[in-house]
């Protein structure tokens, strides 16, 4: 993967002039890398990593194991689009094994989940079945552990 | 009974006191300090590796191992070193497994002194290098390294030093503390160097995985070299292991056996669940090593842009994870920088000087430290030579 994306993907609010010395650019150069990369679509957004268990929130997440038939011509890439669309839908692949989609599903509480599936996800045509796991706990997202970082343990100089 | 002093030997007592270990003191009693003076990782151990190792302590890996070390690590060890330096080494002869590179150094030249016997070594250095060859009872013969040729050492410095007892040419590159390390040229230079005297070569290559913009390169690479070098390397730096202390020397078999000899009497063999969590780290590391030489270069190349921006001179390091800039000109000792910095604006720098009298007007940093804190302790250094300037 390209440096910039590297860094950017650790940390999107580094400032574009640490990114220039960090990478042995200019600063323009920074900026116009990233406006190609945005610009072409290789970077979707900028977003924050939240900690959503410290949130007092009932917000509700669940991953949904969708069968499907696929069509002729659209295979499965119409359906997963239909789905991808509604808003409660925050992550959608295509799989292979037991399932052909996996959802990624958020809603204010369990009833909205639950109207979604039910009212929404089973009703589209082509959904042969749909299996739903709560999320109980977050551990780890987007290679981020939830839990506290260790104490540095090293003395405080050394040869 | 006579004073206690009195009772230890004249060879130790004569060692002088680490210049790092004042400056240890020193710091340590702070707090709210932002390090740069760190010499290991920021990094803990891959996970894989902490894994490997409580699985083989829950399954009974318990015991002692061969003297030399596991075959089984020797293995991965010899297939290592032959896929990123081209050198084969026998993992049943050639290869054995220590306490650190530090216990290879301290084997290799307690195998090879007799009192008197001289070994060349460059400073600025490890603090450790000229004590343990003194403690070998070899006489250690400094030859320095400067900003001017990047702290690389030549060949026409090392013929000045050269004498009749010279038996041993000690190099450490990159370098602790200076990032340097030796261009194709030369390496050759200093390989050629070695033939022509008939010396033994001790080459610690500890930071050889962090390089950053040349190839690796080692001097027993070149001809008439690998029957003459006893190669130094270990999992601590580039693999975020320090604490497993294991580290390897690779040489011809009649200076293994003799290494053997002092390790076998003296430690018998390396901690045996070290041992395993290494098997895994070379089995199974080099995403991780990756990622983690990917992050020093980019804490590199800011730090170094930082300071040029600051007008402060420094050479750009090719290795290791430390910059060593040159502060001769704010007229203070590097003690009295250092010091004074630490004092005013609570960052840690090591002087240069605990690295030997050549590192006068220098002072080194460690990029080991997260990014942040080496933004904050930049921008603290601004602020700093803004004061004194």
């Amino acid at each position: 993967m390209d440096e910039l994306l590297k860094i950017l993907k650790s940390n999107a609010l580094e400032t574009n002039e640490d990114i220039a010395k960090m990478m042995g650019i200019s600063e323009a150069e920074v900026i116009a890398r990233k406006k190609e990369y945005e610009d072409s679509g290789i970077i979707l957004g900028y977003q924050a990593i939240l900690n959503e268990d410290k949130l007092d929130t009932d917000l509700v997440q669940a991953i949904i194991g969708v069968k499907i038939t696929p069509v002729k011509d659209g295979g499965f890439d119409n359906i997963a689009r239909c789905i991808s669309n509604f808003d409660e839908v925050e992550n959608c692949y295509l799989v292979s094994g037991n399932f052909d989609l996996i959802a990624v599903l958020r809603a204010s509480n369990l009833k909205g989940v639950a109207r979604f599936v039910s009212e929404k996800l089973s009703m589209l045509d082509g959904v042969i079945s749909v299996e739903t796991h709560f999320m109980l706990k977050v551990y780890k997202d987007k290679g981020i552990l939830a839990t506290e970082e260790a104490l540095d343990e090293r003395l405080k100089v050394s040869p | 009974m006579k004073n206690l002093e009195s009772y230890i030997s004249d060879k130790v007592r004569d060692v002088p006191r680490s210049g790092i270990r004042d400056f240890f003191e020193i710091v340590a009693e702070r707090k709210d300090v932002i390090s740069l003076s760190i010499g290991e990782p920021d990094f803990v151990a891959p996970w894989h590796v902490r894994e490997a190792t409580a699985y083989a302590v829950t399954n009974g890996a318990t015991s002692y191992t061969a003297n030399l070390g596991m075959l089984e690590l020797r293995q991965e060890v010899s297939t290592y070193i032959k896929d990123k330096f081209k050198l084969s080494y026998n993992p049943a002869k050639e290869i054995l497994i220590t306490v650190g590179a530090s216990e290879a150094i301290d084997l290799a030249l307690r195998a090879l002194l007799n009192p008197g016997d001289e070994v060349l070594y460059h400073e600025p250095c490890y603090v450790s290098y000229a004590p343990v060859i003194s403690m070998a009872h070899g006489i250690p013969v400094l030859v320095e390294t400067n900003v001017k040729n990047n702290f690389m050492l030549r060949a026409s410095d090392l013929e000045k030093k050269i004498t009749e007892k010279t038996k041993v040419l000690m190099l450490n590159f990159p370098t602790n503390p200076t990032g340097a390390t030796l261009s194709h040229d030369v390496a050759k230079e200093l390989a050629e160097f070695a033939v022509k005297h008939d010396l033994v070569v001790i080459t610690d290559e500890i930071y050889s995985e962090l390089t950053y913009d040349e190839d690796r390169i080692s001097v027993a690479n070149f001809p008439g070299m690998q029957e003459r070098t006893i190669f130094i390397h270990g999992m601590s730096k580039a693999w975020a292991m320090t604490g497993y202390r294991i580290g390897y020397a690779c040489a011809p078999n009649v200076l293994i056996e003799a290494m053997m000899k002092i390790h076998q009497y003296t430690i018998m063999c390396a901690p045996v669940l070290s041992q395993k969590a290494a098997i895994e780290a070379l089995k199974n590391g080099d995403v991780h090593v990756a990622k983690m030489r990917d992050e020093y270069h980019r804490r590199r190349n800011y730090i170094i842009a930082e300071l040029n921006e600051m007008g402060i001179p420094c050479h750009t390091p090719e290795g290791a994870f430390y910059v060593f800039p040159d502060i001769s000109k704010f007229g203070m000792s590097s003690k009295d920088f250092c010091m004074k910095f630490l004092n005013e604006y609570d960052v840690a720098c090591v002087p240069g000087t605990a690295f030997g009298a050549s590192g006068e007007g220098f002072m080194r940093c460690s990029y080991a430290t997260a990014f942040e804190s080496i933004k904050i302790a930049m921008k603290r250094l601004r602020h700093f030579i803004a004061d004194i300037s």
